[in-house]
């Protein structure tokens, strides 16, 4: 006897059919994570040049192999693509799914105007976090940092920036000079390794407005005060301490610092300090790699690591960081949720690590022994890193205006090295971004 | 004459009064393309620019009228002003340097001598290259302790220079730049000036007993005069907007030593994201790069009218 197959039993099969590739995928996906869920979609990612962003688009394929996922990424040079992603937020158009972020410049402006969608969602959601994602694995520091004081999450930390001293081990073996433990200490060495004649240094650093606020900021941090504004989130830029850190970037630059160096951003600092022409230089982790590049340094295998001197009060490393957005306004958001989890994944965060291209946000990085005994910087490099983390704050205020607020402290802190007050000078800067800030918080 | 007159009039008489056809009402369609392009590239750019300065207008914020408040912190803001200080400082040495120079070497490359055409092509060189591709060589070379520069000055026995590096140096560097970049541009204008002037006022000059420099005085500067000015007013307007060779090379800086009116205004725009206040910055230079383009094209007429 056999049973004819009627309409209602041939839809159903039909529908079972149909069905049957998402469900045998969902089960997939409780045994193994799936990466295609996506596949076939197409996002845009918008970075900022700099070493990271080459490591992510070179080795991009790895993540369209994997997920079927097509990456359209463009790197634009920094000042210019903080405007860009401004710019084309503000006109509700995004042109990209997923953007790079200046934490320290920018995360209130991006906090503020809710441009960026809160990751704890896509995160909590395990359709679509891969279990290998290890959230608890990112530095508490860098958490922080992404974090707005709302408690939303709208980047996922990348990269961590920490100042550290570099220092010429050559020339401080010359004069039997141990690296300084303390500001005074370094202002004393800097001093004694000075030697104009020779147009040696003993400390290059940032003069240039805006640039200059950072290094500025690194002496602050040593001091009782620590920070530029107080807990009401007032302006306190003209402080004893804020003037006391102001006198000690004063005398640095002008007494042990080459001619011109008010004119002087990273670049500047970086050959003549590559050059063997300066002693110390305090800036950003990242410098390593170029410094130790035997094709364009002279100083190559000669350059010493340690964390920013103790300051008179306190000893602090200023911190800045950057993470990956996605638009709010994006409509594949579980595509870029998974390029997110790629490019802050441990493998990519190991390369910034072991290239020199900067410090991963990620700890494991750190702890990963091998990598680092293969690594062509010394230990002394990593141990520094890890120190730095420990005792890191960050080194900018976190407001709307920062870059107003950076020009206006930055060109009175340039005004200083040509001979000007101090005192006057932050009082000035004080009084004039004071009102800008107020007006930035009132519309908070 | 009476009978004129009247072959005239029986002649307007005999023809059929022509109705003319308007055909206006159909061509103006023709121009409503043009005048749409007009209207959105030109006129509503300029009407919302005048909008966003009469408001607090920041990126990523609210805004709000604040009438003319705007304005009325321009007048105070001392940055501000200092700018366009800067600016003219900057314009006067940039226009006045190039055509001077571009002049004596216009008048020394209108001369016949061997290898002019080379000499003609090395001379305007500079002005090919890209602005932004100049300004970074330049910020190599300017380097006080590892650029080319000092290192001449040295082996001529000269002290070095800060040359950008210092707030009192770094606009006559800057201006420098420019007159590197554009005097060949002023060269070549008066250049085609002196081969169109006639040989006739100078033969007969040399009849006279004219020296070479009242022949200069008296005959090639008048009649040059009108080369002289086109040239006056394409370098003017060109050092007013110059922007990417200060950005590049200093950024304002060191301080606020080189802010001119276009980087004041780029930062309050693109920097600090101040939009209303960035467009009453415009509104205000635009009024300004009126007044002198006014004074530029009387002059051009007095020297047209001589």
């Amino acid at each position: 006897m056999t049973r004819a197959i009627t309409r209602r039993t041939a839809l159903a099969a039909g529908a079972g059919l149909i069905a049957a590739p998402p469900i045998v995928r969902q089960a997939n996906a409780q045994s193994q994570f799936d990466w295609k869920r996506f596949a076939g979609e197409r996002i845009e990612v918008s970075l900022t040049a700099n070493p990271r962003s080459t490591i992510l688009i070179q080795n991009q394929r790895e993540f369209e192999d994997m997920t079927g996922i097509r990456v359209g990424a463009e790197q634009i040079p920094e000042q210019q693509h903080r405007q860009k992603f401004a710019i084309e937020f503000a006109s509700g158009r995004a042109s990209f799914d997923v953007v790079g972020i200046s934490l320290h410049v920018n995360k209130r402006q991006v906090g503020r105007a809710r441009w960026c969608t809160d990751i704890k969602a896509l995160m909590a959601d395990a359709s679509i976090t891969s279990p290998d994602f290890d959230f608890a694995d990112f530095g508490a520091g860098a958490v922080a940092y992404s974090t707005q004081s709302d408690g939303r999450m709208d980047t996922l930390p990348e990269f961590t920036d920490y100042f550290i001293l570099y220092y010429n081990k050559e020339l401080l073996a010359a004069k039997n000079i141990a690296p300084p433990a303390t500001f005074d200490e370094m202002y004393e060495s800097a001093r004694r390794l000075n030697d104009s004649s020779r147009q040696i240094y003993g400390n290059v650093g940032r003069g240039l407005r805006n640039a200059n606020v950072v290094l500025y900021s690194s002496f602050l941090l040593g001091t009782q005060q620590r920070d530029f504004l107080d807990e009401q989130r007032r302006l306190i830029s003209d402080t004893p301490d804020a003037i006391w850190a102001g006198e000690f970037y004063k005398k640095l630059l002008r007494d042990c610092s080459p001619p011109g160096v008010s004119g002087f951003n990273w670049n500047e600092c970086q050959t003549t300090f590559m050059q063997g022409r300066a002693a110390f230089w305090l800036d950003g982790v990242g410098f390593a790699a170029p410094l130790e590049d035997r094709t364009r340094s002279r100083i190559a295998g000669k350059v010493g690591y340690a964390v920013v001197p103790r300051g008179p009060a306190n000893h602090h490393c200023a911190m800045f960081g950057t993470g990956f957005g996605i638009a709010e306004t994006s409509r594949k958001k579980g595509a870029a949720w998974y390029y997110l989890q790629w490019a802050s994944g441990k493998a990519n965060q190991l390369r910034y690590l072991t290239s020199g291209a900067g410090s991963p946000a990620r700890t494991s990085p750190y702890r990963n022994e091998e990598a680092i005994s293969q690594s062509r910087f010394s230990r002394e490099f990593f141990s520094t890193l890890v120190e730095s983390a420990r005792i890191s704050r960050p080194g900018l205020p976190e407001i709307v205006p920062v870059t107003e607020f950076r020009d206006t402290i930055g060109a009175a802190l340039t005004s200083t090295i040509g001979g000007a007050d101090v005192a006057t000078e932050l009082k000035k800067a004080t009084e004039a971004f004071r009102p800008v800030l107020e007006a930035s918080e009132r519309a908070a | 004459m009476e009978g004129t007159a009247s072959l005239a009039g029986t002649a307007a008489a005999g023809a059929a009064p022509r109705r003319r056809r308007n055909y206006a009402r159909h061509y103006w369609w023709f121009v409503v393309p043009c005048g749409a392009v007009v209207l959105g590239t030109i006129v509503f750019p300029w009407v919302f620019t005048l909008y966003m300065s009469v408001h607090e207008w920041r990126l990523g914020g609210g805004r709000s009228w604040v009438g003319f408040a705007n304005y009325a912190k321009l007048v105070e803001d001392e940055r501000f002003l200092l700018s366009i200080l800067r600016t003219l400082y900057f314009t006067a040495l940039s226009v006045l340097l190039p055509m001077v120079l571009g002049l004596l070497a216009a008048l020394a490359f209108h001369r016949k001598f061997p290898l002019r055409g080379l000499a003609r092509t090395i001379f305007i060189l500079p002005m090919m290259a890209t602005p932004v591709a100049v300004a970074l060589v330049w910020t190599m070379m300017f380097h006080p302790q590892l650029g080319v520069l000092n290192w001449l000055l040295q082996q001529v026995g000269l002290p070095p220079s800060m040359w950008v590096y210092a707030p009192e140096t770094v606009i006559p560097t800057l201006v420098l730049i420019e007159v590197w970049h554009w005097t060949p541009l002023v060269m070549l204008i008066l250049l085609g000036g002196l081969a169109s002037l006639p040989i006739d006022p100078y033969e007969a000059a040399k009849i006279d007993g004219a020296t070479p420099w009242q022949a200069f005085r008296h005959i090639t500067l008048p009649l040059l005069a009108p080369f002289l000015v086109v040239a006056l007013i394409i370098r003017t307007i060109d050092a007013l907007k110059a922007f990417d060779t200060i950005y590049v090379i200093t950024q304002g800086g060191p301080g606020t030593a080189s802010e001119t009116i276009n980087i004041f205004l780029y930062l309050q725009a693109f920097a600090y994201y101040n939009l209303g206040y960035a467009s009453a910055v415009v509104v205000v230079f635009f009024t300004i790069i009126i007044a002198l383009a006014m004074v530029l094209l009387w002059t051009r007429a007095r020297v047209k009218d001589a």
